[in-house]
């Protein structure tokens, strides 16, 4: 048995067989966290404002993602009249793509990424801007002009929170001396002490770099206090507006599968990815409880406060978020001139 | 104080006073109600909104000509259901002003704790609804669970959640019990803490501060001129409160301040409103305290209702302004002319001058910040 | 400096928000799940108005003086009687509720010298047509009668007592309850 088992491994680690294992693992991955995370976000909702949340789709109503993705699936998948056919229908699947392919350089555990890339940071950030590029397409072959305003706030609102995001990741890139997420997670072992949240002997501004971090995560998957997108369908349409059943529902899964990049980025980033805080036992496990506790604090932090204003929103990001991530650069970059050490 | 500028019109070629009509169309997703606004806007910011409303006109003050004055008790409460025992207190006043009918002491009382306990739910379903406006989805829920309580003792006593039918010429249609009393005093220290974390959680928050300081200005000579009563002018610096102005009820015998914030912006109003719940409170307090024995309802209050001919009126503070219900009569059982002067339709019309050249979201935070409901306005 | 405190005590505001929402979190729901679970209604619960049996005869106390019908500003009532053989007054043969038009005032109730009418604590309704809601109240009545004597003959059975749901204290106790003088309406 034993042999077996072995045998079929060593088989699947070959190069075709890997491939397809890992694709398989990343696309059913997402598609669950993408179902699955609606409801958490929903019995999160409820626990939040003390209700029970769903209960009848069956036990707990666990069984509420299905429910709702057979409605979205039964629905006409329209195309408006005068609308550019192949961006429309093509939309949702660029939004998709980019989050699946930047999940094939994350570290689940002990050489379980899928692509060993030396600049794998790198190229999360690359693709990160495409699926901004594709609400923007989206919207503008729906030919509705309330659609194409409200993407183009999102993409302003993309753009100014691209820039602290991005300062932040080269300070610790900087301080870990490379952009390789497997390297980055293997500086990070021993205890809790020596994760880069903490690592203050470097970068004493290392907390407040790990906040920028997150509301610009928060800024960048369009959710609250950041959610102009969604909840401009109040009084203007929404981007998505032209989008029925599973067009939308694309959409919308894609939404959950970028707060579930943003939250395994951070936790490779700055809490240790799959290092355990006690370091003993350290694997996939740590890393999927960190996730899961920042996908937590996602749902907690969007239904506790109300949405910010258009304007504070890019006041908060040009005049707070860029001067301060530009100041944590600075002074790592002269810490680590000082100390002379890259780690 | 935000001073808003209609961006430049020579921006890259763009053709100048290029405006388009948006309409909030009549049903909203906030609980505004059907309220129709036309709002001309040059990109993001209004030209001109224009208030439409009339979508449910109920003809409540033509109803007043086809029915006896106890007939038209029903109806007082559905004008403003969330402040319905206010709005009844208004009838009730005018007549028995009108016909001469004193009203036991108990009852005063009685009247005065329902109609503060309907002002703080009132409020509470204001403050809940504004906060789902500007996006924060959870405060509702908090200030239903609160408002449960309220409902529950008005219940015991009247057998009904939201249009009392409860004040009776005269007095009262039933005794309180002991489960009331006892009740309301478990709800004032109940609602004590809860006002403290509201504080916390939302008042202090400085999303929220972002969101209404100096937004949606609104001067004391506006509020005059258009007639805005209630917390919109009392958020404007002029301490005008009608419990005050025109004391009715027993009032001045009890002990409570009328805050008044000097900004005039939405978050002024908004405070006012948050310290008029721990008014009430107070106010409820004392009644329970003072409350007196003995009937509720006058005696020899006569079986056929005729006014005598002439004009009357009688004021009250509602949870939105002054509601003031006006009786013409002429010695017959029905009245001649029933005129509701409702505080949401003065509250209202300050809308279109207020909102000129503000951001969309800043209009529509304006508007939740006035408070209104929308049957009110149409009556 | 001024800027930084006042991002810190933003930042501060934030973090009490979430810290509030968090105890909720950990708190008990307060909701009821209906239909799985249901509610009890208060004693003066104002549901549709019911009639009212005379407890010796088991006949309904009402004797068509139609003041209700009168004193209802919705015009929802209708009342019909005749006088029975050797009886003095007229005896309800047919009370109407046009539920769909009620406003649950109380005008009716209050107004009733006999107290042959009150309150029901029915809040379930729901239906498919408009025609389920037109009571008829002599019917339900009747029902209510039925079921008293098939408890009294067989008191382990489900159906509840209607004597059950009597209660002294849905009249009204205003003086003006009993003290009707003439016709017209009540104030």
């Amino acid at each position: 048995m034993n042999a077996l088992f072995s045998k079929v491994i060593t088989v699947l680690d070959t190069e075709p067989y890997r491939l397809v294992v890992w694709v398989v693992a990343i696309v059913s991955f997402v598609a669950l966290n993408a179902a699955y995370l609606v409801w958490v976000e929903r019995k999160g909702a409820g626990r939040f404002q003390r209700r029970p949340g769903p209960t009848e789709v069956g036990p707990a109503g666990l069984l509420q993602p299905v429910a709702d993705g057979l409605k979205l699936m039964s629905k006409q998948l329209l195309v408006p009249a005068g609308a550019d056919s192949m961006l429309f229908r093509g939309a949702p699947l660029l939004v998709m793509a980019p989050v699946l392919m930047s999940l094939a350089v994350i570290p689940f555990g002990r050489g379980l990424a899928a692509v060993n890339l030396n600049v794998g940071l790198l190229m999360v950030f690359a693709l990160g801007p495409i699926n901004l590029m594709a609400i923007m397409f989206g919207a503008w072959s729906s030919r509705n002009k309330y659609a194409v305003m409200s993407a183009a706030r999102v993409v302003s609102q993309n753009v100014a929170y691209e820039i602290p995001m991005l300062l932040v990741v080269t300070t610790i890139a900087m301080v870990s001396g490379t952009m390789d997420l497997n390297q980055i997670v293997e500086q990070q072992s021993g205890a809790f002490w020596h994760w880069n949240l903490f690592r203050v002997w470097v970068n004493p501004l290392m907390p407040v770099t790990f906040l920028i971090f997150y509301i610009c995560m928060l800024a960048e998957t369009n959710r609250a206090p950041f959610d102009m997108v969604e909840a401009e369908s109040e009084l203007v349409a929404g981007a998505y507006t032209e989008y029925a059943g599973m067009g939308f529902g694309v959409f919308f899964m894609a939404e959950y599968a970028n707060i579930v990049l943003g939250c395994s980025l951070a936790t490779v980033l700055f809490l240790g990815g799959w290092q355990s805080p006690f370091s003993f036992m350290p694997g996939v496990t740590w890393f999927l409880i960190k996730m899961y506790f920042l996908i937590f604090s996602v749902v907690w932090i969007r239904w506790t406060f109300p949405r910010t204003q258009f304007y504070g929103l890019l006041n908060l990001s040009w005049k707070i978020l860029i001067p301060v991530s530009l100041f944590t650069l600075i002074l790592s970059a002269a810490m680590i001139k000082m100390l002379r050490a890259p780690s | 104080m935000i001073v808003s500028e209609p961006i430049s019109r020579s921006v890259a070629g763009s053709a100048p006073n290029e405006t388009f009509v948006l309409n909030l169309g009549p049903q909203h997703p906030a609980t505004h109600g059907v309220l129709r606004v036309k709002m001309t806007m040059d990109g993001e910011y209004v030209v001109r909104a224009e208030p439409v409303c009339g979508y449910i006109h109920r003809m409540q003050e033509k109803m007043g000509e086809n029915r006896t004055y106890a007939q038209y008790l029903p109806n007082t409460s559905r004008i403003d259901y969330l402040s319905a025992m206010n709005y009844t207190h208004g009838l009730v006043g005018v007549v028995e002003r009108a016909a001469r009918i004193q009203v036991p002491p108990r009852a005063e009382y009685i009247r005065v704790i329902t109609s503060e306990l309907n002002r703080i739910s009132s409020h509470l379903v204001w403050w809940g609804a504004f906060l789902l406006d500007l996006g924060g989805f959870t405060p509702l829920l908090y200030a239903f669970d609160d408002r449960e309580m309220i409902l529950d003792l008005l219940e015991g006593i009247t057998g009904a959640r939201l249009t009392y039918c409860y004040y009776r010429f005269g007095g009262l249609y039933n005794d309180v019990d002991e489960t009331f009393l006892k009740g309301a005093r478990r709800f004032v220290a109940h609602m004590r803490p809860r006002l403290k974390m509201y504080r916390a959680l939302v008042t202090e928050n400085v999303i929220l501060r972002k969101r209404l300081i100096g937004i949606g200005p609104i001067s004391a000579e506006m509020c005059r001129k258009y007639g805005a009563t209630g917390p919109v002018i009392r958020g404007s610096g002029v301490s005008y409160d009608v419990r005050r102005a025109e004391p009715y009820s027993v009032y001045p015998e009890l002990d409570f301040d009328i805050p008044a914030y000097p900004e005039g912006d939405s978050m002024a109003r908004y405070l006012v409103r948050m310290d008029e719940m721990a008014q009430s409170l107070r106010i409820i307090e004392q009644a329970l305290d003072k409350l007196p024995g003995g009937p509720v309802m006058a005696e020899k209050v006569p079986r056929v209702l005729k006014l005598p001919a002439g004009d009357y009126c009688y004021a009250v503070e509602a949870a939105r302004g002054r509601f003031m219900v006006r009786v013409v009569s002429d010695n017959k059982e029905i009245a001649y002319r029933l005129k509701l002067r409702t505080p949401c339709l003065s509250n209202l019309s300050l809308f279109e001058e207020a909102s000129q050249g503000m951001l969309l979201a800043d209009a529509l935070a304006l508007l939740g910040s006035l408070d209104l409901v929308i049957p009110d306005i149409d009556r | 400096m001024n800027a930084l405190r006042e991002i810190y005590g933003g930042f501060k505001s934030l973090l009490i928000g979430m810290r509030i929402t968090l105890g909720q979190f950990f708190r008990p729901t307060v909701t009821v799940r209906y239909p799985h679970q249901s509610l009890k209604m208060p004693p003066r619960y104002r549901g549709h108005i019911e009639l009212v049996g005379n407890p010796e005869t088991g006949k309904p106390l009402c004797f068509v003086c139609k003041l209700c019908e009168r004193a209802c500003p919705s015009d929802c009532i209708n009342v019909e009687g005749a006088k029975l053989e050797g009886d003095k007054r007229k005896s309800v043969t047919s009370y109407k509720l046009d539920f769909t038009k009620c406003s649950l005032c109380g005008s009716c109730v209050e107004v009733c010298r006999e107290g042959a009418i009150r309150f029901s604590r029915d809040y379930n309704l729901a239906g498919l047509t408009k025609e389920e809601f037109l009571l008829d109240l002599v019917k339900r009545f009747q029902a209510q009668q039925a079921a008293v004597k098939a408890e009294i003959r067989n008191p382990k059975s489900e159906v509840r007592s209607a004597k059950s749901e009597l209660s002294a204290e849905q009249k009204p106790q205003g003086q003006l309850a009993g003290a009707v003088k003439d016709g017209g309406s009540v104030s």
